[in-house]
């Protein structure tokens, strides 16, 4: 019965959202790359579709908006909530290496959780470098970079289907500068729902 | 500045530009004390004044020039303009300091032109080297860059590479709009032509042993993928389509092979593809990143970038016996080699100390040489004589290609308005 609720409570909360534009931006961070929010609004449809088709797993998946029930007056889809730890979608590296830093696992593994709860939900994890030394060597780094990610994810359960990755290398900064706050920013993996 | 000169300049100004994009400008920023002193005449024209069609002399003295092995006379310090031998008065060039001297002339011949030109040396009086030609419209320039490879070749006695293309790709931003390019462009960064236009990446291009062919990456279907391409008639063939990275072509010396990286089975490794049965076979089997492959000039070995070691670095694969050695130690980080034509040096991205510069390295002796001062430089490739390597640097935030003397001494740039420049790769000879 509360689950019936709680499905009904997140269908009007997406329809509100999608109806408004600026909803997906709320969330973002500023070095959140349009790409990520552009296709949110899509994702969050097809993740409160899949809550519902979810069966058991769909169950599971409201224990979370369930709990920000209680401090706040509306519940969000997770993916929407610029509270949520799914919030962060782009994840930083060192120069050079592929390591997942320490305070990034949390979230990567919020996102773990939030997909093995949602297995018809895909997504794409874009590995960046930036531009210092060999394109094709920056392309081979990139893909380092996103399968750190992903095998993270795929270690939590994650469907090894539910994952695209893509290496983008150095193309298609972030920050266009030519030092070491814009490379920081451009070595980057960005989960794309 | 006598008429003969003011007319060819009026008429080099209004004559029609086939060139469809803006041309790559050339600065000659480091020459070099000991260019051999030159004169080259402008080239007398025997047809209609308002129909000349390329400027053959001036083309020739900005290739002699552009070597950093020659320092062309000016035009206006010229006292004649001889236009063949028996007008030579060589005492005047003697009193100008010039050791040889250029004269020719251009005429219209059944649609086409008949080009001749004459090299002296001033101080003996004697040829050296006189040829005519044909030619047309469309490859008059490349008639030119001809010329001026004979007469590099006569005076320094090795092969000139000016009849030669480069290629190289061009990204224009617009806001968060993209346009990628590549473009094919005469040695001297002229003559540009688009031979793709993609909103997706472009990466690699690598040029067929015959020069008729490009290799590359391209993004076009949102993850990278290989494709050739035939310049001239642009008929395109998808090479590699494997699940992750398609990357890093290299044709084999032979041209049957291109060696790539292919991340297909989880980590890029490379390989090498048959391109008449595009059948696969797998050179390295590591953890680590193997990408960046090239031929030895003989076909025997690969060499390749790997971060194994925990950094970058060069190994090279012999193909006979399938053993892997570290050819690399010097620098923290050294990445793209390639072959110089001889086989007997390598160039490559090297850095130590955070810049990121052009260096050789002596295949014999290891001796690393750092060519280039730039902090940003990458994507290194040899003139087909080995002469002179060109570049990627950047310069004012924007992207533009250089290019530098194999010992260092001569650099230049070619820089195109508006657009960023990067991945150049220089064509080999035209047979």
């Amino acid at each position: 019965m509360k689950n019936r609720i709680a499905i009904l409570i997140v269908i009007m909360i997406a329809v509100l959202l999608s109806a408004c534009e600026t909803v997906p931006q709320r969330g973002a961070e500023s070095d959140l790359p349009t790409l990520g929010s552009e296709t949110s609004s899509e994702g969050d449809t097809g993740a409160s579709g899949g809550a519902e088709a979810g069966g058991p797993s769909g169950a599971e998946s409201f224990g979370a908006p369930s709990e920000l029930v209680e401090g706040r007056p509306v519940i969000s889809n997770p993916l929407e909530d610029p509270e949520s730890p799914l919030s962060q979608r782009a994840f930083y590296f060192d120069f050079d290496r592929s390591t997942i830093r320490s305070d990034d696992r949390p979230a990567i593994m919020a996102h773990g959780e939030y997909l093995v709860g949602h297995q018809n939900v895909h997504v794409t994890l874009a590995g960046y470098t930036d531009e210092r030394g060999s394109r094709e060597y920056n392309l081979a780094l990139g893909e380092q970079r996103a399968k750190s990610v992903s095998d993270l994810l795929l270690l939590q359960g994650v469907g090894q289907d539910q994952i695209n990755v893509v290496s983008y290398g150095e193309e298609r900064p972030e920050a266009l500068g030519h030092d070491e706050d814009s490379w920081q920013q451009n070595r980057r993996v960005v989960i794309v729902y | 500045m006598t008429k003969v000169f003011r007319i060819l300049c009026l008429f080099l100004l209004m004559a029609p530009m086939q060139v469809v994009n803006a041309a790559l400008t050339i600065e000659i920023t480091q020459g070099v004390d000991g260019a051999l002193p030159i004169a080259v005449v402008p080239f007398e024209w025997e047809g209609d004044a308002d129909q000349l069609p390329e400027d053959v002399g001036a083309i020739i003295m900005s290739d002699l020039r552009r070597s950093g092995r020659f320092s062309p006379l000016p035009i206006e310090d010229m006292l004649s303009q001889p236009h063949s031998g028996r007008d030579i008065r060589f005492a005047d060039w003697r009193l100008l300091g010039t050791e040889s001297i250029v004269v020719g002339n251009m005429k219209p011949a059944g649609g086409g032109y008949a080009i001749q030109f004459q090299l002296f040396d001033v101080f003996r009086r004697t040829q050296l080297a006189g040829f005519s030609f044909r030619s047309n419209r469309a490859n008059l320039r490349q008639t030119a860059h001809k010329i001026s490879d004979l007469i590099y070749e006569t005076l320094l006695g090795e092969p000139g590479a000016f009849a030669t293309r480069i290629a190289y790709v061009t990204e224009a931003r617009k806001g968060k709009e993209r346009r990628y390019e590549l473009q094919v462009a005469d040695s001297d960064g002229l003559n540009s032509r688009r031979i793709l236009s993609s909103d997706e990446p472009l990466l690699s291009p690598a040029w067929s042993p015959d020069g008729r062919r490009l290799a590359y990456v391209s993004f076009e279907n949102g993850r990278s993928m290989l494709y050739a391409q035939t310049v001239e008639s642009g008929a395109r063939q998808q090479i590699a389509a494997y699940k992750g990275i398609n990357g890093a072509p290299a044709w084999s010396p032979d041209g049957r092979f291109l060696a790539a990286a292919l991340s297909k089975d989880g980590n890029p490794e490379i390989y090498i593809i048959s391109l008449e049965s595009q059948v696969l076979r797998r050179v390295t089997r590591n953890y680590a990143i193997d990408t960046e492959p090239a031929w030895s000039p003989d076909g025997r070995s690969i060499i390749f970038t790997s971060d194994r070691g925990g950094r970058p670095q060069i190994y090279r694969y012999d193909i006979p016996s399938g053993k892997v050695n570290r050819v690399t130690f010097e620098g923290t980080y050294n990445a793209r080699a390639s072959y110089s034509p001889d086989g007997r040096m390598l160039v490559m991205v090297h850095s130590e100390n955070g810049k990121y510069q052009i260096a050789t390295m002596e295949l014999a002796n290891s001796a690393m040489q750092i060519l280039t001062d730039g902090s940003l430089d990458e994507s290194p490739s040899f003139a087909p004589n080995g002469s002179m390597v060109i570049y990627a640097t950047e310069d004012k935030g924007r992207g533009v290609l250089a290019e530098v003397s194999v010992d260092g001494r001569v650099r230049q740039r070619l820089s195109q308005e508006g657009q960023d420049a990067r991945e150049p790769s220089w064509s080999p000879y035209y047979q």
